[in-house]
């Protein structure tokens, strides 16, 4: 264990003596390295985003992530950047430059996150200029979603968003851009032991599934969303923790006869490797809380922690898809619709893990993923409906409709289904349907919305499938 | 000069790269810090009847557990003396009954874990609705009257009456509270918070330690945001802190997570209102009869101040001739609520902008019109009697926007997207702002400040006021460089503490540039008159440089540094009659907003917003749009998005706060950027007697997000048929503007009572106690009272 260790710009931190339920933002700070703050402790401010480099093809890619989630363990052998070492006070990072002098910090406390979002996409390698300016691009290719997961409660947003418009591209020298052409560090076969319980990076599937043998308690993290919030918001301290992200058999993608997607693909890298094959995923994507989560969440780790609110499980029930599970025993592929069989409860055995998800092909032909919420984006649903529909010759031939947030697992609306399968694709059929849709499930009133407004965003969510549909 | 240049922030650098110092970031810099974690009640109300912290003891690293026994001086944190800081009766969910130390925050969290403690429950009120049944209140109940309101009511040709709810807001500076406490040499002790208020953070201090405030010392290096959220709360915390130094004679931290900042401190006031009022054939107000019920929580804070506010802006910007407003504080089984940018006003207005919005259908007449003609004209006065000066003001403003909002147009574009489509309709609203500046209370409206210039002409100043993101600091430099004269550069402000300027009072009531400002001035008028003496025919960077005038002063024996003073004139208030002159002058803007609503799930977005506001002569553009942005769009979010929820139900979570993390309380984030914001400051707005005739710019901007409710409300009318009259509940989640379209729908849109006598307000006991004239002072002084 001693020579584990991060690579903190630039400076190699050592590991050992770190508590592995230390979290990579307390890890940070503990080296007086302070921008970085502690907003939430839960991934929903971005004040403590930092940027680390992740394999991007041939080279690699600074990428931002929420720090509070993730274990610094997880980080061995890694190199991060935070705000310190974009720049210093004297000598502005070109991001950093725009932000100060257009006003785009106040308080000033979620700044330091702010701009490591910022330099991120500054940073991205696929990020071209372009004519075009919306509310959600600028002119210079700059993604504004690549904030959404930073929050600024002085609300400075808009000189934040003419900060990122302004940007341009990295200098030729630029060191960071420099290392962006290079691979990233490989993940570290790390292993680290402490009174306050250890932590394990296997460098393949079979070592992982021996690990879980040897270590029935482990908690399982890939981009350890959930363990940061039981970490930090519920005080858990898992014995044992076994990082399977990086393990080369939970990350192919293919789609070639069947759509197959790695479990520990984080959803970021997910969305690049389908490049819209399948159009539903396109749809869910930039609704999936933020791209500072997408930059961590796994495939796999939505399905494994199981939630009835979770964003893919709808779509993914809508899409057919199954599960390939392995273990000790070897594999087996169950479909979503049987995977999920109570609160957050699941068929996966003990010493299992989530391979990667399938989608049949052909896909259908129309689809839609409706997501109710307070906040139009990173907010947990209401109640999110998938819809995949066949239609041929005016006439639905196959429904499949996947809900969440209406039961204690997501489910498929089943009568919903049947009122649409066979009948003509006309708004007579359409309302009928949504009134089937309106009583799907057991919606609750909770503090995200009432019972009967759950309903109504059911059905609806039909009648606004048509109307988008025949518009 | 300095003043009016759009300068950045000054801390702009140390933002950005992550170098600039809160709080909580001194901790790691600090040694043998010890960590505090609170042991918090599971109880909406209940009585302890026993506490052992001794299997805390159990824990490793533990090191002590602060109790009730331990407080050498006086066991309260509050202003009022009803807030223990140990009680022995807890009063809402998340009430910390004792504190752990531990050589960790681990072994905190661990060992507050471990304390024991019994409880004996007891009946518990929650919901405003609650209280108000239950006659649960707490404090004075003031009353605003002008003359004869049943006689205006009679004589209005329209009465309509109806009640208006508002949900509270959780402050959610993105810094939660902290504070760092250490013993120095010779027994002082030094406090390092998160405070808007460092001198009654010292104070609060001082009586738990039973010190003198000559003994403790208070430094606030900047908050991550305020909000008011830290004028009354950090002292208790900070007291914490402090004990546990004394005790243990090692520095003490104590820094809330996000869940218990949520859990255990107070938010704004949410509001409950029944009102009647009533118009002339032209829909020009008569009558307004009003009683505003606040949500104050288990102990009073600033309720009462908060309320008076309110009272003070049921008005905002329109001429009421017959006025009756009562006003009484609800005793909840929640947090103490407290100040939030705007303090009462945002309440009240809303109250009068619901009634115009609601009431504009019923009279036929558009919102934007009926708006128009009730403003305020030249001679009228408040309710309270104060004469509102240059409210020609408002309605250039008001016609600026008109103009460059293109508001006819884009009214006619509407129109006609909405009958193209059924499914997504638009709606664009214009609202006013007047908003009182000073403080209510008088006393508090002074400040102090220290200007220092060395013999190498450097400038070194320091003020009373606190920098929480509000642009203060960068406004004093400013003020001094020009007052004096030099470069900005050549200025360098110090952080606050109360050992610099003592007796200051809260940054808070958006005055702080006003008062420090002035201090500041004061202070280097002083040194630039003694300078100008010396120099004598000599003039300043012709004949003689800064630098070489004042090392010729220093040689000369002339004083190169003075205290500055402020105090602003020109105002009474008898907070007994709720009348007199209780505000220097008042801030103005007007906003226009348009919305888009999506009829299948009322989910919305804001597409332009335009916005002509009044900041004086700016101190500093740059700092003042932002605010105004700022502002804006947080209170966007207090009416649109953030929705307090608290556990109303008899089951065993009864009074928990459901929505007591991020991932429940929803912020504006970027997706709630209005597409098209255009910001304007009022030209030709010289304000006479306020620093270089700026005017006050933290608090009104909140309100211009007015606008957006009534945006959402005329969207969602645009469901129904013409003249409907919609009832929207606020916060405006997208549930809510989809009911309020819902009910638009099918025609039974809103709960207004048409004619008299109407559904009459409550008139509260016309013998419950006025307010406490000094309802806003600190506990120490009331305990001397």
């Amino acid at each position: 264990m001693s020579d584990s260790q991060v690579f903190v710009n630039g400076t190699p931190r050592p590991l050992a003596g770190v508590p592995t339920h230390t979290n990579a933002l307390d890890f940070v700070r503990g080296l007086g390295l302070t921008g970085a703050k502690e907003g939430c402790a839960e991934g929903e401010c971005g004040a403590c985003a930092l940027m680390v480099l992740r394999p991007d093809g041939a080279g690699s890619r600074w990428t931002p992530i929420n720090a509070c989630l993730v274990p610094a363990a997880a980080l061995d052998g890694q190199e991060v950047v935070t705000a310190e070492g974009l720049g210093r006070p004297d000598d502005l990072h070109p991001v950093q430059s725009e932000m100060a002098l257009r006003g785009g910090s106040q308080c000033g406390y979620c700044t330091p996150g702010f701009v490591c979002s910022m330099a991120a996409e500054y940073y991205r390698p696929d990020r071209v200029d372009t004519d075009h300016a919306d509310p959600e691009h600028g002119p210079n290719g700059f993604d504004l979603h690549a904030m959404g997961g930073n929050l600024c409660r002085c609300t400075v947003y808009r000189p934040i968003r003419d900060s990122a418009r302004a940007i341009g591209t990295p200098h030729e020298d630029d060191a960071l851009a420099e290392r962006q052409r290079q691979p990233a560090p490989g993940p570290a076969a790390t292993r680290l032991d402490g009174s306050a319980g250890g932590f394990a990076r296997p460098s393949d599937l079979a070592e992982a599934l021996d690990l879980l043998l040897e270590h029935p308690d482990a908690m399982v993290v890939a981009g350890a969303t959930d363990w940061g919030v039981e970490a930090n918001l519920r005080g858990r301290r898992a014995p044992y923790v076994v990082a399977i992200d990086r393990l080369p058999e939970l990350r192919q993608v293919s789609t070639d006869g069947v759509v197959e997607i790695g479990a520990a693909l984080t959803l970021s890298e997910a969305e690049t490797a389908l490049g819209g094959a399948v159009p539903l995923l396109d749809t869910l994507w930039p609704l999936f809380a933020s791209r500072l989560i997408r930059n961590g969440a796994t495939i796999g780790g939505n399905l494994g922690t199981a939630s009835p609110i979770g964003d893919l499980p709808p779509a993914l029930l809508a899409l057919d898809a199954s599960v390939v599970l392995s273990s000790l025993e070897g594999e087996r592929e169950v479909a979503l619709a049987d995977y999920f069989t109570g609160y957050r409860e699941t068929v996966l055995r003990p010493g299992e893990l989530i391979r990667s998800v399938r989608i049949p092909l052909p896909l259908a032909g129309l689809t839609g993923f409706h997501k109710i919420s307070k906040r139009r984006y990173d907010d947990i649903s209401s109640v999110a409906v998938g819809f995949a529909l066949d239609v041929v010759d005016e006439t639905v031939v196959r429904a499949r409709i996947g809900l969440g947030g209406v039961a204690a697992t997501p489910i498929r609306a089943l009568a919903t289904e049947a009122a649409l399968e066979g009948r003509p694709w006309t708004a007579e059929t359409v309302e009928v349907a949504a009134q089937v849709l309106y009583g799907e499930g057991t919606p609750i009133d909770d503090q995200r919305a009432s019972a009967d407004y759950r309903s109504a965003m059911l059905g609806n969510s039909l009648r606004k499938l048509w109307t988008e549909a025949v518009r | 000069m300095s003043v009016g240049l759009p300068v950045a922030h000054e801390s702009a650098a140390l933002h950005v790269t992550g170098h600039a110092l809160y709080t909580d970031d001194l901790v790691h810099r600090t040694h043998d810090v010890l960590h505090a974690h609170p042991v918090c009640s599971p109880h909406a109300h209940a009585r302890m009847t026993r506490l052992d912290p001794a299997p805390a003891h159990e824990v490793e690293g533990v090191v002590r557990v602060l109790t009730a026994a331990d407080v050498p001086g006086v066991n309260d944190g509050g202003v009022k003396h009803d807030e223990p800081l140990f009680p022995d009766e807890v009063m809402f969910v998340g009430h910390a009954v004792c504190w752990v130390l531990g050589e960790t925050l681990e072994a905190a969290r661990l060992g507050a874990a471990a304390v024991e403690v019994d409880y004996e429950p007891l009946p518990a009120v929650v919901s405003l609705t609650e209280a108000i049944a239950a006659e649960s209140f707490q404090g004075g109940q003031p009353v605003v009257s002008r003359g004869d309101v049943e006689h205006g009511l009679a004589g209005a040709a329209h009465v309509f009456s109806g009640v208006t709810e508002m949900a509270g807001q959780e402050h959610f500076y993105l810094e939660t509270h902290a504070a760092l406490a250490l013993v120095d040499e010779g027994g002082q002790v030094f406090v390092q918070s998160s405070t808007q208020h460092p001198t009654e953070t010292q104070e609060i201090v001082a009586h738990v330690l039973g010190l003198a405030s000559h003994h403790v010392t208070v430094q606030c290096l900047r908050m991550g945001g305020g909000f008011g959220g830290k004028e009354m709360q950090p002292h208790g915390f900070a007291a914490i802190a402090a004990l546990g130094a004394t005790l243990t004679g090692r520095p003490v931290r104590l820094r809330l997570s996000r869940t218990h900042d949520m859990t255990l401190t107070g938010k704004r006031h949410g509001f409950h209102a029944q009102w009647r009022v009533g118009f002339d054939d032209e829909g020009r107000l008569m009558a307004l009869e009003a009683t505003l019920t606040s949500d104050g929580g288990w102990s009073l804070d600033l309720s009462e101040p908060v309320l008076a506010r309110a009272l003070c802006h049921v008005d905002n910007a329109y001429w009421i001739p017959h006025v009756l407003l009562h006003g009484r504080v609800a005793k909840t089984h929640k947090t103490s609520q407290t100040a939030f940018r705007g303090f009462g006003g945002p309440q009240g207005m809303l109250v009068v902008e619901d009634v115009l919005g609601r009431c504009a259908p019923l009279l036929g007449i558009d919102p934007l019109d009926l708006r128009r003609r009730n403003v305020y004209v030249d001679g009228q006065a408040t309710p309270y009697g104060q004469v509102v000066r240059h409210p020609e003001r408002i309605l250039a403003a008001w016609d600026q926007v008109v103009s460059t909002g293109q508001i006819a147009s884009r009214s006619a574009e509407i129109a006609e997207f909405n009958a193209a489509h059924p499914h997504t309709k638009r709606g664009l609203a214009m609202t006013p702002v007047k908003f009182g500046i000073s403080f209510n209370f008088t006393a508090f409206n002074q400040a102090g400040a220290l200007v220092h210039v060395y013999k190498d002409g450097s400038v070194l100043i320091n003020h009373g006021g606190t920098e929480m993101g509000q642009g203060l600091h960068t406004k004093m430099l400013q003020v001094a460089a020009t007052t004096l004269g030099v470069p900005l550069a050549r200025v360098r402000l110090a952080p606050t503490r109360t050992d610099k300027v003592p007796n200051t009072s809260a940054t808070a009531a958006s005055s702080s540039a006003d008062l420090n400002g002035g201090a500041i001035k004061h202070a280097c008028e002083q040194i630039l008159v003694r300078l100008t003496g010396l120099a004598g025919d000599r003039e300043v960077g012709r004949d003689i440089t800064w630098d070489e005038l004042v090392r010729e002063a220093y040689f000369s024996r002339v004083q190169l540094w003075a205290a500055g003073f402020y105090r602003t004139e020109g105002l009474h208030w008898d907070s007994t009659a709720m009348e007199g002159h209780p505000f220097k002058y008042f801030a103005y803007g007007v906003a226009a907003t348009e919305v888009e609503v999506d009829g299948f799930t009322g989910s919305y977005r804001v597409r332009r917003v335009d916005i002509v506001h009044d900041a004086g002569e700016s101190l500093s553009p740059l700092i003042d749009i932002g605010q105004i942005e700022g502002g804006y769009v947080q209170g966007q979010g207090w009416l649109t998005l953030e929705d307090l929820r608290w556990d109303e139900s008899d089951g065993p979570g009864r009074g928990r706060l459901t929505t007591q993390s991020a991932s429940t309380y929803k912020l504006p984030s970027f997706s709630e950027l209005p597409e098209v914001f255009n910001v304007a400051l009022l030209e030709h707005a010289h304000e006479d007697g306020v620093v270089y005739g700026s005017k006050a710019v933290g608090e009104p901007p909140l309100m211009l997000a007015l606008s957006v409710r009534e945006a959402l409300r005329q969207a969602a009318a645009a469901f129904g048929t013409p003249g409907t009259s919609v009832d929207l509940a606020s916060p405006a989640t997208p549930e809510a503007v989809f009911w309020a379209a819902d009910r638009a729908r099918s025609g039974g849109a809103d709960h207004v009572v048409v004619g008299l006598p109407g559904a009459a307000p409550d008139r509260p006991d016309p013998a419950a106690p006025a307010l406490h004239p000094r309802s806003e002072q600190a506990a120490h002084e009331s305990v001397e009272a």
